[in-house]
């Protein structure tokens, strides 16, 4: 397993987010995690991306244990989340640059150059970030959660804000990275989008997993009555 | 674009284990992007320098002084300039991080997180020494004082590090809160007091000729705050930024 969660419990003070939640993905699966708001989708991929502490319970990426090993396990991931994480005003390149930096990569220069290529955004790389729309931000916050080359890729809520074309565009990189053998752990509201990229789909209610089906298991017409049913019964 | 092959992905994780060198790279990183982004907005420094500016000519005209008493309150009147436009710069600084949800971006590099720090707090000093340059000869202009001593130039530069150490490592905490602009002053004076207090009786000696033994306990409480806060800052930066 990449990764495997056991037991995770989050507070925050009184407020108990997760209640010992249990959850693990194999390598290359595309895991859309679903539930209404609320529910500690974003509270449960912040501890996953490190950025947030876990209250009790176990979690194990890559091999690496958090919060221990915080730093091998931020290598291994790469993170979108529906901010864009990016400096307004740099340049597409720049901020590129500047990540590549952080995360010491080797031949950088070849790698931005690509990474730019395929998010579409060769073009405009040096233009200032602040200059492109909601959808263009978010397709290089796509090249930059994969300029490292993790092996696994977080995106949380990654099309709130976009409009119907933008979705359409996200969709086809989406589907670019997780081709590329990534592991993918996706968290939305919206079932009709994910229903069509993910392999499997998790709902996630009041701080648990209460159902997780694999989408060959099922027909995805099918995701929004059985996701209902799920938070219902859980 | 091409994904690596696991022998060029072990290669390029064992070249990057976290160590000195990544440490100095991560901090360069960042005090170039804050550099590179200043250069472009100007919004930090243009804020600071009228600020700045703004309350040397308030004293000017508040202070209807003689000659004398001029030189007696150049100190008090430079610090309170500094912390105040300092205040401004480290609030902007780090809203800036915050905004698009940069300090995540940040967060999520695979560095010891002290490099942030680090990174943030001396490009925070650069721009209050930018500020401090400019504001020193306007202010030898209008207050008729001569403040080109290397002694001050010592104290300036050493209260200008305590007072980034702490205030970095405060705004860093108070930019996660909806009353960041009010929370800052209000955690970081009372903490600065020590430094404000170090400084203005340091400078004051070096701009009143004083001798060096009787300004060497200001120097020495200024050199003891800044290597304290700035082992603090390292020791729980990790702490204060993650949820």
């Amino acid at each position: 397993m990449i990764i495997a969660v056991r037991k995770l419990v989050k507070r925050f003070g009184l407020k108990t987010v997760l209640r010992g939640m249990d959850f693990s993905v194999e390598p290359g699966e595309f895991v859309a995690l679903l539930g209404p708001n609320g529910a500690g989708k974003t509270t449960f991929l912040r501890i996953l991306a490190s950025l947030s502490r876990p209250t009790m319970g176990q979690v194990n990426i890559a091999g690496y244990f958090l919060p221990h090993q915080a730093a091998a396990v931020r290598r291994s991931l790469g993170v979108v989340s529906h901010q864009p994480l990016l400096y307004g005003d740099l340049t597409a390149e720049e901020n590129l640059r500047f990540f590549a930096r952080m995360y010491d990569i080797t031949n950088a220069e070849k790698r931005i150059v690509d990474v730019l290529g395929m998010v579409g955004l060769a073009s405009r790389r040096r233009d200032l970030v602040r200059t492109f729309s909601r959808g263009m931000q978010q397709r290089l916050a796509i090249g930059r959660a994969v300029l490292h080359d993790p092996d696994v890729m977080l995106f949380d809520e990654p099309h709130t804000g976009l409009d119907q074309d933008a979705c359409l565009m996200l969709d086809t990189v989406l589907q670019e990275v997780a081709a590329r053998g990534r592991t993918v752990v996706m968290t939305s509201h919206d079932l009709a989008r994910v229903a069509d990229l993910a392999s499997r789909f998790d709902i996630l209610s009041r701080g648990v997993i209460t159902a997780s089906v694999e989408r060959s298991q099922m027909d995805p017409n099918n995701l929004l009555a059985y996701y209902r049913q799920a938070i219902a019964e859980g | 674009m091409e994904p690596l092959s696991q022998a060029e992905k072990q290669a390029e994780r064992k070249a990057s284990t976290p160590g000195v060198g990544q440490f100095i790279r991560a901090v360069s990183a960042i005090i170039w992007k804050d550099l590179a982004a200043e250069l472009r907005s100007r919004e930090l420094l243009s804020a600071m320098l009228v600020f700045a500016l703004l309350v040397i000519l308030v004293f000017n005209f508040a202070l209807e002084l003689d000659a004398q008493a001029r030189a007696s309150v150049t100190a008090g009147v430079l610090w309170v300039t500094f912390a105040f436009a300092g205040t401004l710069g480290l609030n902007r600084s780090m809203a800036m991080e915050k905004d698009r949800g940069c300090l995540d971006g940040l967060l999520l590099a695979p560095v010891d997180r002290s490099a942030i720090y680090f990174g943030k707090a001396i490009g925070n000093l650069i721009f209050m020494l930018i500020v401090e340059a400019i504001v020193l000869p306007v202010y030898s202009v209008l207050y008729s004082v001569n403040l080109f001593n290397p002694g001050l130039l010592l104290i300036i530069l050493l209260g200008s590090i305590g007072y980034v150490a702490v205030g970095t490592l405060l705004a860093s905490m108070a930019v996660q809160t909806r009353t960041r602009d009010v929370l800052l002053p209000v955690l970081l004076f009372p903490l600065v007091i020590p430094i404000l207090i170090a400084a203005v009786k340091g400078s004051t000696g070096f701009l009143q000729g004083l001798d060096l033994s009787d300004i060497r306990p200001w120097i020495n409480l200024l050199l003891v705050y800044d290597v304290v806060f700035i082992a603090v800052a390292f020791m729980v930066f990790d702490y204060i930024v993650e949820e």
